[in-house]
């Protein structure tokens, strides 16, 4: 039941002129979870509404559901299951109303829309809640909500719009889990918008990651940390120096540097933090560069010091020199 | 705790000026029900005056309600479709003829019931009949219809709500009967009781357009008045608070409950 997307030429324009995304090509096969991250305006949400329906691409943009051109269908009738990031559940509806809707409107039987109801409150851990009205809710209890009622009527595609932005930090990392065995037991084609790189890494099986209304770079998780296109997505995903050498810059992880005592070598150390799992270092090089690096935890670094930078043997920096001058 | 001077002085001048305010309403409420007004209440109780007024000025009552109600269905049809218009476009025409709402308010009754004569009344036999009135007050009210949904309309980010229910798949009569009304039926309460308040008690434009045939129940208590039938004039008063008082309890209730709402959210 879930299906193939594929954007062709799709880009969006505003009224005023300014362009909200640039024409983009996407394929996304059947079943997967794709993540768009990327900071605000980056045209995540945009190219997430395109897919919905809620937006119409410019003239010569296509969307395709399994090969069938939808572009001109509108979210009702596209078979979507839709999470906001206010949740945007019905005030005037109690829980077991709002997950029903799609059912309602959709003309199911009043007892088939019970039963699958019932299956969905028991599936959110919602089934003491039913009769709750949405202001009585917490802010994780409404998020299930909105998902259950996103996901009843069994839609083809689940488009979630920074569903957990709302949340505190704690539930947030909760609910990523959750929603990350539901996705995987459901089997859905999903799309998943967020900025928050961890909870991307978290949930997708592939990270499109966005900045300015351009696709930078699309895939798994290890691929964008390891091989980043260019420093904007390196940036982006983790932590990264960027270091100018000879033969020109190069992207450094704070974790793959090691630091070693030397009176004479070309780097000061400026600053010593210690975060827990490791000892953040800041060193300076005579020419004002300055490098982070992430190093095990050690009384003897102190500011002031000296010290050789040593680079470790990633694929990143194979090019690089194994220790910088 | 031990009271100041400030404080008693300050609740005889609140009683003091509650008492002027009260007292007219009182006076009149009495003057309606008192046998002789000459004599005073000594000289008895009765219903008399209200049954002369029935007698004589029924008709300006059911008149009065008949208008108050159709110009309720009127406003209701127009203004909240035309509010959910307005709520829905972001643009500066919207927000131009959201202002524009206020106006009526600030112009006279008696030059927009002017500006009425002028315009229609020559139209048919429209002058002469009841439906003129009702055109008036419907000019009257409609703003104050709109206002009342627009506000509510604004306050429950109607968008989002649409895009959720049209996610789910609902058609756009769907989403406008099961999520759009049911979520400002507040504001259209409050808008409602509004809009029969404003026209049971619409007198300065309803004195231009009416006829001695079509004569609304401020107009005949007007009459009453100058007429120097003060008893009259005093129990067509009693009948016209039995309506209008019940409507603005009613009417505060709704704009308090909506408030508490408001604050829970």
């Amino acid at each position: 039941m879930s299906i193939a997307i594929s954007l062709r030429s799709c880009g969006k324009t505003w009224a005023g002129g300014a362009r909200g995304l640039l024409p983009i090509d996407m394929d996304i096969t059947a079943g997967e979870t794709l993540v768009l991250l990327g900071p605000s305006g980056c045209g995540k949400t945009t190219l997430l509404r395109l897919i919905a329906g809620l937006e119409t691409p410019d003239a010569g943009g296509n969307v395709l559901f399994d090969g069938k051109d939808v572009t001109r269908l509108p979210i009702e009738r596209r078979n979507v299951g839709m999470v906001f990031q206010s949740y945007a559940l019905f005030p005037n509806m109690d829980v077991t109303g709002n997950i029903g809707y799609g059912l309602r409107v959709r003309g199911f039987a009043k007892n088939e829309v019970q039963k699958r109801v019932a299956e969905m409150l028991e599936m959110m851990q919602l089934t003491e809640f039913r009769n709750r009205s949405i202001d009585a809710l917490s802010g994780g209890q409404r998020q299930r909500v909105a998902l259950a009622r996103a996901i009843a009527p069994r839609p083809q595609v689940l488009l979630l719009d920074e569903p957990l932005s709302a949340l505190d930090a704690r539930l947030r990392h909760q609910l990523r889990q959750e929603i990350d065995s539901l996705l995987r037991a459901l089997g859905i084609t999903a799309i998943y918008v967020t900025h928050d790189q961890s909870e991307a890494m978290a949930l997708g099986d592939r990270i499109c990651v966005m900045g300015a209304g351009r696709i930078a770079q699309i895939g798994s998780g290890r691929d964008l940390y390891h091989h980043p296109a260019n420093a904007f997505v390196a940036d982006f995903i983790g932590d990264a120096n960027r270091y100018v050498t000879q033969t020109g810059e190069v992207i450094l992880r704070p974790e793959e540097l090691s630091l070693r005592s030397n009176p004479n070598a070309a780097f000061m150390i400026t600053r010593v933090t210690f975060l827990g799992p490791v000892l953040r270092v800041t060193v300076r090089h005579r020419d004002g560069q300055e490098l982070r690096a992430d190093v095990p935890d050690d009384t003897t670094l102190q500011p002031g010091m000296r010290v050789e930078v040593i680079v470790g043997g990633s694929a990143l920096t194979k090019a690089g020199p194994p220790a910088l001058e | 705790m031990r009271r100041g001077i400030g404080f008693w002085t300050g609740l005889c001048f609140t009683l003091l000026i509650s008492a002027f305010l009260i007292l007219p309403i009182f006076a009149s409420v009495i003057a309606g029900v008192t046998a002789n007004q000459f004599v005073g209440i000594s000289s008895g109780l009765t219903t008399r005056w209200i049954l002369d007024v029935w007698a004589n000025y029924g008709g300006t009552v059911l008149l009065s309600l008949q208008i108050a109600l159709v110009t309720l269905v009127i406003t209701l049809l127009l203004g909240v479709p035309a509010a959910y218009v307005l709520a829905r476009h972001a643009g500066v025409t919207a927000r131009l003829i959201e202002e524009a709402l206020v106006m009526p308010v600030a112009v006279p009754g008696l030059a927009t019931a002017l500006g009425l004569i002028l315009a229609y009344g020559a139209v048919g036999g429209l002058r002469s009949s009841w439906y003129f009135i009702l055109v008036g007050h419907v000019v009257f009210c409609l703003p104050f219809m709109m206002r009342a949904v627009l506000a509510v309309l604004l306050a429950i980010d109607l968008n989002r709500l649409e895009e959720a229910a049209r996610a789910c798949g609902a058609s756009w009569a769907q989403r406008f009967f099961g999520v759009v009304l049911p979520n400002i039926r507040g504001g259209i309460l409050a808008g409602s009781l509004m809009v029969v308040t404003l026209s049971l008690g619409e007198f300065n434009m309803t004195l231009l357009l009416h006829t001695p045939f079509t004569r609304t129940l401020p107009v005949g208590l007007a009459d009453a008045y100058t007429a120097l039938r003060t008893e009259m004039a005093s129990a067509y008063t009693l009948i016209f608070f039995a309506l209008i008082v019940p409507l603005l309890s009613a009417m505060q209730w709704v704009v308090g409950q909506l408030d508490q709402q408001g604050g829970r959210r």
